[in-house]
């Protein structure tokens, strides 16, 4: 094989090119210049082989070399991995900082595992096991609370031939032999390697039957996401997109988050990684990092790696998903990935398609999605990802191609409002233009698991939304005071649903997390509270007799008043509904003047 | 040994082209001497094999394709740096322009930096009081912070960043270690003058370090300047533990100056044909702010930037609100009330600030005293919109009360004096004040404990 060094022609911002070489493949992973920043090779023609470099490339300079690692871009995976904050290409940024202190250094090799540390491993085959690829050969107390299922490489399968007896060992060791067909033996690490935009394979996927319980009211009774599922957060600066994200982080019910933040806020990462050192997760009793993989590339960090950040995440996702565990992956922002796209298309004078994005993007945007998934593994174990990505729409515009797109290939849409945020109204996810399409599929589970009428209430609760939002075009225009008293009442108890229920106080030790059954409990005592009023108007008693009794601040305080270990207030307030209307049902003592 | 280069292949615009180079690096800094003697800097933009593109920073206006000898130094771009650039006056390259003689360096630093890597940063939580209670009430700046001025021409952004870069100060510290490092891009003369002139006034012209880029100086200078600014603030922030304010302006400028230079070299437009790395460029920026773990200092940035035709939604200020931590947005109808700082404060937003105010940072009620101003500030507006369709007369007795308030607190709490400096118990107080002017029903966000204090008998 031609074995002539490889070496740079020219440098384009990220993009490196090397002249008259035929051996590049795509999506290689190569080594750039003499500090052999990393990069992946991204077109090859006749007279010329492009690599983008993930890395600054100041200073690199025509006729240094280029080493091709015959592997794509690969990353590893295997114990070691939890609670860690890495870059967009799988370099621990812990140990980075160990290595060039506060600023980032170039030329750090790629999938950086440690490889010293000693992992307690207890092989769970036996010599003269079949086994096939993606099958569980080992356990590895990652950390306190996480177990990590090592499994053979999806591309692998044969006979245990020699199993390491249980006992601590390195992601390099080998603790498994296996003979495969041809009669061939393989040496099974700990650890493996698995390129980045390429899906990991599973069995079959599996229809959606569970919600990602997230805690937060608007979410999981009005808007709700399966496990597996895919949801979108829109919204311009400024509406929370990055809160409602660290929220879902925290308090959703997955086994692990892998957490993106893809060309954003620095100060950010650094924000999670203090917070979630500290909170506790409320279901293992144990610190959030322990079930956290946070993937860093920050706004200033090299762009290409910016792109690569996502597909890193997701493959860590699946991963995960493969051993058996319900994985949620929040990436803040897809916008960002989707401009890094751009501006590599750029400097590779792409023709660009909409506002100069290129125009494969639809196609990336929905590879991307499509690996989210409910799945039965190659382990034989159910697993999970569900992605939920963050999208920055230019200029607040969700006609933007970023959003357009992302809203095809997502079925559930948290869009993010303005206006809601500048009225501090949060989580800001506006309920006319949201919707989550699992309603359907996910409403046997609420029913069968909190009440069955459950969606019922959901139901009568958004219809209720949708009337206020037609009424208040009118309010607008004439004030409240002209409409009739039954229409008063829906303003008045729409006020109640909104503050009441849909704006949740993330600093609030109660109501930062709010389980599904005090969630449904505060929806039926709303609709009590609404019957009771209704019939109360009929009986051509105003309705602003029942603004003056306080019940509406009485409901609208629920959510602090009654404690989310205590439910039994919910009891308390429908009876003082009750003793309060019996009261307005009464004759007054003398005729209501005319107001 | 260092090569000189004769003449040049190509001159386009503000690029130039030589072949024939070797062993250069991307992004070198080079030197272009003219035949008359002068000199001028540029940096490697594109190299293809032994083919070189610079970009010249002042421009190439008297090159011919003889008459120049190109030296490449073998470095990127770099500022040298010592304690002595504070209180001197640098031109967009830093390049002293006050006459007073080069800086003696204790070192040189690359200008482009590098990334703060976020497992050693330090999140960023002691507020800076700033005496303007908009601000410190409502959009809390917190050092090692980035908080942009969103402005428009005509509005009263100047002034306001003077009176931050004045009056900041951190609760409990001493004032001693701090530093102001002014980068302006494309500003006009008098405007330049009218900073130093007010940083002489306010004596402290002796922690100043400036780097001018006016409106007459060389554009592709320009997209450089607040990387030298930027370099000198690290400098004096994370190697001389100084608490360092960036004051940058105008963002609006630059970012033009980027978009001319995009367009000359033929880059594919994206948004109103601003480049597509845009976002990334800008980030480059602003993410050099803020505080590092082992560093006494800290980096805060308030860049300044007029948005064209007051549009929100435009690529810079748009781009902009997704980097930095919050905005302060200047509002030209309050403006056009006469009132000082025209602080749209439901516009305006610190990212940082939830976890800088409350005990021990400010005062316990400040948090729910905010929610409550906005909220109820927020249904001002919708008054107001009521008002005008259907006259004041009209209205409920609790939206005329509405509108009493609004006008009370836009007139009491936003206005104040330019040299007004309020302490944060004044601010907060005041805050008080205002709320009491609404009925105590219509406290949405306060728990009853804070209701009963601050409204007595009536709550």
């Amino acid at each position: 094989m031609d074995r002539k060094e490889n070496v740079i022609f020219g440098v384009n911002g990220p993009v490196v090119t090397v002249r008259d070489s035929k051996t590049f493949f795509m999506q290689e992973m190569v080594l750039v210049g003499r500090e052999r920043l990393v990069g992946e090779v991204i077109r090859v023609t006749a007279q010329e082989t492009l690599i983008q470099v993930y890395e600054e490339t100041t200073g690199v300079r025509p006729g240094d070399p280029v080493i091709a690692t015959g592997e794509p871009l690969s990353v590893t995976l295997g114990p070691g991995l939890v609670g860690d904050i890495l870059d967009g290409i799988e370099r621990p940024l812990r140990a980075i900082a160990a290595k060039d202190g506060v600023f980032i250094g170039r030329g750090t090799p790629v999938g950086m595992l440690d490889t010293e540390k000693r992992w307690p491993t207890h092989l769970t085959v036996s010599v003269g096991e079949e086994l096939t690829g993606g099958s569980v050969f080992a356990e590895v107390r990652e950390t306190e609370s996480f177990l990590h299922r090592s499994m053979i490489p999806p591309s692998l399968s044969g006979m245990v031939v020699w199993a390491a007896p249980d006992g601590e060992y390195t992601i390099e060791e080998p603790v498994l032999r296996l003979r495969d067909a041809d009669g061939a033996e393989h040496a099974v690490m700990l650890a493996q390697k698995w390129p980045i935009r390429q899906p990991r394979p599973f069995r079959e996927r599996l229809p959606f039957t569970t919600p990602l319980i997230t805690g937060q009211r608007v979410i999981d009774s009005v808007f709700p996401i399966a496990k597996g599922g895919t949801a979108a957060i829109p919204g311009g600066f400024g509406t929370g997109k990055t809160m409602t994200q660290h929220q879902l982080a925290k308090w959703c019910d997955a086994d692990l988050i892998v957490y993106v933040g893809c060309g954003e806020r620095g100060n950010e990462m650094t924000q999670v990684l203090d917070e979630f050192g500290e909170l506790i997760d409320p279901r293992t009793g144990k610190k959030l990092t322990e079930r956290t993989i946070l993937i860093a590339n920050t706004s200033n960090m090299p762009v290409a790696a910016r792109e690569a950040s996502i597909y890193t995440g997701i493959t860590l996702a699946e991963y995960f998903r493969d051993m058996g565990y319900d994985v949620a992956m929040m990436a803040d922002s897809t916008s960002r990935w989707a401009e890094a796209l751009r501006e590599i298309s750029g400097r590779l004078e792409e023709m660009p398609a909409e506002e100069g994005f290129p125009a494969y993007l639809p196609s990336r945007l929905s590879a991307f999605y499509e690996r989210a998934g409910s799945v039965n593994a190659l382990s034989g174990h159910r697993g999970s990802v569900t992605v939920v990505g963050a999208v920055s729409p230019q200029g607040n515009d969700f006609s933007e191609p970023v959003t357009q797109n992302t809203k095809r290939f997502t079925r559930v849409f948290w869009a993010l409002d303005k206006s809601l945020a500048y009225a501090r109204h949060y989580p800001s996810i506006n309920w006319m233009d949201s919707y989550s399409e699992y309603g359907p599929e996910l409403a046997p589970y609420f029913n069968a698991r909190v009440n069955p009428n459950f969606t019922e209430c959901r139901r009568r609760i958004v219809s209720l939304l949708l009337e206020e939002s037609s009424l208040m075009e009118i309010v607008k225009l004439v004030g409240a005071d002209v409409l009739p008293d039954d229409q008063r009442l829906i303003i008045d108890i729409a006020r109640v649903i909104r503050v009441g229920f849909l704006q949740q106080n993330a600093y609030h030790p109660d109501d930062t997390y709010v389980p599904l059954e005090k969630q449904f409990l505060m929806m039926q005592t709303i609709l009590y509270l609404y019957d009771a009023a209704k019939a109360l108007v009929e009986t051509g008693k105003p309705a602003a007799r029942i603004t003056e009794t306080g019940l509406y601040e009485k409901l609208i305080r629920m959510k602090f008043d009654i404690p989310n270990s205590d439910l039994s207030g919910f009891d308390t307030v429908k009876a003082e509904i009750d003793a309060t209307m019996a009261r307005l049902f009464e004759p007054p003592k003398e005729p209501l003047s005319a107001r | 040994m260092i090569i000189s280069y004769q003449g040049l292949q190509e001159i386009s615009g503000s690029l130039i082209a030589l072949e024939g180079v070797s062993g250069v690096g991307y992004e070198e800094q080079a030197e272009i001497r003219l035949r008359d003697g002068t000199v001028r800097t540029g940096k490697i933009a594109r190299i293809d094999g032994d083919r070189v593109i610079v970009q010249v920073f002042e421009g190439t206006s008297g090159f011919s394709l003889e008459n120049t000898e190109t030296v490449f130094r073998g470095r990127p771009m770099s500022l040298p740096l010592s304690a002595g650039i504070l209180g001197r006056v640098f031109d967009g390259t830093g390049k002293p322009r006050d006459g007073l003689g080069p800086v003696f360096s204790d070192c040189v630093r690359d200008i482009n930096g590098s990334a703060i890597n976020p497992v050693e940063r330090v999140y960023p939580r002691n507020y800076i009081c700033t005496g303007i209670s908009a601000i410190d009430a409502l959009s809390t700046l917190i050092r090692g912070q980035k908080l942009p001025i969103f402005s428009g021409y005509g509005m009263k952004h100047n002034e306001l960043a003077v009176q931050i870069v004045s009056q900041a100060k951190i609760a409990g510290e001493e004032h001693a270690r701090f530093a102001v490092v002014f980068a302006a891009m494309g500003v006009k003369n008098d405007v330049a003058a009218y900073f130093r002139r007010c940083f002489e006034d306010a004596g402290v012209l002796d922690h100043v370090a400036m780097f001018l880029n006016t409106s007459n100086d060389p554009i592709i200078e320009r997209t450089v300047t607040p990387r030298c600014a930027l370099t000198a603030a690290e400098y004096l922030a994370f190697d001389l533990g100084m608490h360092v304010l960036v004051v940058m302006t105008d963002m609006t400028s630059y970012c033009e100056a980027l978009r001319e230079f995009s367009s000359s070299k033929g880059e594919i437009p994206g948004r109103k044909g601003y480049p597509g790395y845009l976002y990334s460029d800008l980030a480059s920026l602003y993410e050099r702010a803020g505080m590092v773990k082992g560093k006494m200092g800290s980096v805060t940035q308030i860049p300044i930037l007029t948005m064209p035709n007051d549009d929100i939604g435009h690529p810079i200020p748009d781009l902009t609100g997704y980097i930095t931590e919050g905005q302060i947005v200047l509002d030209r109808a309050l403006n056009g009330k006469g009132i000082y700082p025209p602080i749209n404060v439901l516009l305006s937003l610190s990212r940082l600030m939830k976890d800088g105010i409350g005990e021990g940072y400010t005062r316990a009620d400040h948090a729910a005293l905010m929610n409550q101003l906005f909220s109820s500030y927020s249904k001002v507006q919708d008054a107001r919109a009521l008002s005008a369709v259907i006259g004041e007369d009209e209205l409920s007795e609790t939206d005329k009360r509405y509108l009493q308030f609004g006008q009370a607190f836009e007139t009491k709490f936003i206005a104040q004096g330019e040299h007004e400096s309020r302490s944060i118990e004044e601010t907060l107080d005041l805050g008080w004040e205002m709320l009491r002017l609404l009925p105590a029903s219509e406290m949405d966000r306060l728990d009853p404990k804070l209701l009963a204090q601050h409204f007595g008998e009536e709550g």
